[in-house]
């Protein structure tokens, strides 16, 4: 019961904000970047269910329009995450020796850094632009895949299939790609889901902290920061952008939690 | 006992050797010339040469993380390129203002959510149970960023009960500094409550399954008696640890807060460097955030077997 719910609220809240993006990409009720200064500023109504901005901007079209960016770049970073990540946890933990202790080195130095300073350090490398957001934060993620990939891998290769198969003259990377990957899914998927939330919520911060995309393109996190100019006479506008931040980020909990149970019955319950 | 120290201490040895590498190495990965991306417009080939020369850039690659390690060991972090300050002092100063924040944070987070999670899991299944697993599942989906607007909406500027801007040091008057540091110790308390108070009740948990427990109750134990001295005490390891990991946790984000109620600490010094490019600065902050970390964790390990001294000898 509690599964379904976690699945079905969690998919149906993700449903309505893929959704929302993707129509913004052709429609929007009004045009998201358009000034208009005779609209300034107008509290929730019938032409603006979400009121305006500053500029007199409909809120509602710009948080459509963000959506995009928002859940692209974390789309994008966990993608990058998983990519390196991947690569890095297979081959440390089914051929091991030095590239395992190698990548233990660095991974453990990677980690020493605390959560969000990782993506900062990388973006003042990599710059604030999108590629440099999405790279610093799929290189600040990919430590953890590494991790969690390289446990895993070390966990299936000692498994009897695993040796039948070599006994059987598959080479290594046929055994490899056959059975051992396809067994080493589950947890990576786990992870994949809440990722995405820890994604979309340093990709926020980032943008909230000035680094992120530049204005006038809307993400949900320079929305929220630029309304707090206008907080005490537009209370909207602080309010809606971080409510969609929110639900979108509760929706990917309760996925995760879902897919969990779904995937991996021993956590189950915890 | 001496030997689990000495252990804990040595393994730390490399990770902050490992930090300090990855800190030197920041300014080399920089795309292209790092002098000239820093120096902008007011390049020109003299103060390309002098700004080359004072980040070491003109020598070899090891020559010059000796150099920089043995200046950092000895407190000197360089300057500023925007302003010319010493950056070690500059630090100093902002992280007094940032732990001033971080410090009582995790206290009153830990003061709340550890009882909260240890009831919740003593009455399993039970509304309180059900509320404070949905409480803190819901308070850990709101991000500090929102909150944080919300909190100064409602109490800054709706109530008018707590200034809105500016910044009063607890140093120069602890009272006025106290009314300044309500909001952002709020905003932070409600985020990390959900966090601990779920990891408590889940420790709990385990420990209460335990055949130990069954006994202690047989043996005709108050219920209080068996929570806090034979529960509670076997539960609350796993709590401490994260305790730690939230106290560094906390620091290396405290950017947030410190942008939304206009405090002058150490985030903000770090978002600023980025902004300006200023790479001995921004070197400066992740390294001692990092060590931070690094000593907050240890510190943790430290104390552990005062709850847990199994750890010691194992």
């Amino acid at each position: 019961m509690k599964l379904r719910f976690n699945l079905l609220a969690g998919g149906s809240v993700m449903a309505i904000v893929a959704i929302a993006a993707l129509t913004a990409l052709v429609w929007t009720p009004h045009d998201p970047l358009a000034l208009s200064f005779t609209t300034r500023l107008k509290p929730p109504g019938s032409a603006f269910p979400f009121g305006t901005d500053e500029f007199g901007r409909d809120l509602l079209s710009r948080l459509m329009a963000g959506a995009g960016p928002s859940l692209g770049i974390s789309l994008l970073a966990v993608l990058t995450a998983l990519t390196i990540g991947i690569t890095l946890g297979v081959v440390s933990g089914y051929w091991r020796g030095w590239p395992d202790r190698l990548l233990m080195m660095v991974t453990d130095a990677l980690m020493a850094f605390p959560g969000i300073l990782l993506a900062l350090g990388l973006l003042a490398i990599l710059g604030a632009h999108m590629r440099g957001i999405v790279l610093a934060l799929g290189l600040a993620f990919a430590p953890a895949v590494a991790r969690i990939m390289r446990g895993t891998v070390i966990s299936v290769r000692e498994r009897e299939f695993v040796d039948a198969s070599r006994l059987m003259g598959n080479s290594e990377l046929f055994t490899l790609a056959r059975h051992v990957l396809p067994n080493c899914l589950a947890p990576i998927i786990v992870l994949a889901t809440s990722m995405m939330g820890w994604a979309l919520l340093a990709e926020s911060a980032l943008s909230f902290l000035g680094l992120g995309l530049a204005p006038p393109a809307p993400t949900w996190g320079n929305m929220l920061s630029a309304s707090r100019t206008f907080l005490s006479q537009a209370p909207w506008l602080g309010i809606f952008p971080g409510l969609a931040i929110s639900l979108t980020l509760l929706a990917m909990n309760l996925l995760g939690d879902g897919l969990r149970d779904l995937l991996d019955p021993r956590m189950r319950g915890l | 006992m001496l030997r689990y120290f000495l252990q804990r201490l040595l393994w730390s040895v490399p990770t902050v050797l490992l930090v300090a590498v990855s800190v030197f190495a920041l300014i080399r990965l920089i795309p292209g010339d790092p002098a000239l991306l820093i120096l902008g417009d007011r390049a020109t080939p003299e103060t390309l040469d002098a700004l080359r020369q004072q980040l070491g850039l003109d020598q070899g690659l090891t020559v010059q993380f000796i150099a920089w390690l043995g200046h950092a060991l000895r407190g000197d972090l360089g300057h500023s390129i925007l302003t010319g300050e010493p950056i070690l002092p500059l630090i100093f100063d902002r992280f007094q203002v940032s732990f001033a924040v971080v410090l009582p944070t995790v206290a009153l987070a830990g003061l709340l959510a550890v009882p909260l999670g240890t009831i919740a899991a003593w009455k399993q299944g039970s509304a309180t149970d059900i509320v404070t697993v949905a409480g803190a599942t819901l308070l850990l989906s709101i991000p500090t960023f929102w909150m944080g607007l919300l909190i100064l909406l409602l109490f800054g500027m709706r109530l008018g009960w707590f200034p809105i801007v500016g910044y009063v040091s607890i140093s120069d008057d602890w009272l006025a500094g106290l009314v300044y540091l309500v909001m952002p110790i709020s905003t932070l308390v409600v985020h990390e409550v959900g966090g601990i108070a779920r990891m408590a009740r889940a420790s709990t948990l385990e420990v209460l399954r335990l055949d130990y427990v069954t006994h202690a109750r047989a043996k005709g134990l108050s219920e209080a008696r068996v929570l806090l001295h034979h529960v509670f005490r076997n539960a609350f390891g796993p709590t401490w640890t994260l305790l730690g990991l939230i106290l560094g946790n906390l620091l290396g984000g405290i950017a947030i807060v410190e942008t939304i109620f206009t405090i002058p600490g150490l985030g903000r010094l770090l978002v600023e460097a980025i902004f300006a490019r200023d790479y001995p600065v921004i070197q400066g902050c992740l390294l001692c955030i990092s060590l931070f970390y690094v000593a907050v964790n240890l510190l943790i390990d430290f104390v552990y077997p005062v709850f847990d001294p199994r750890v010691a000898v194992s």
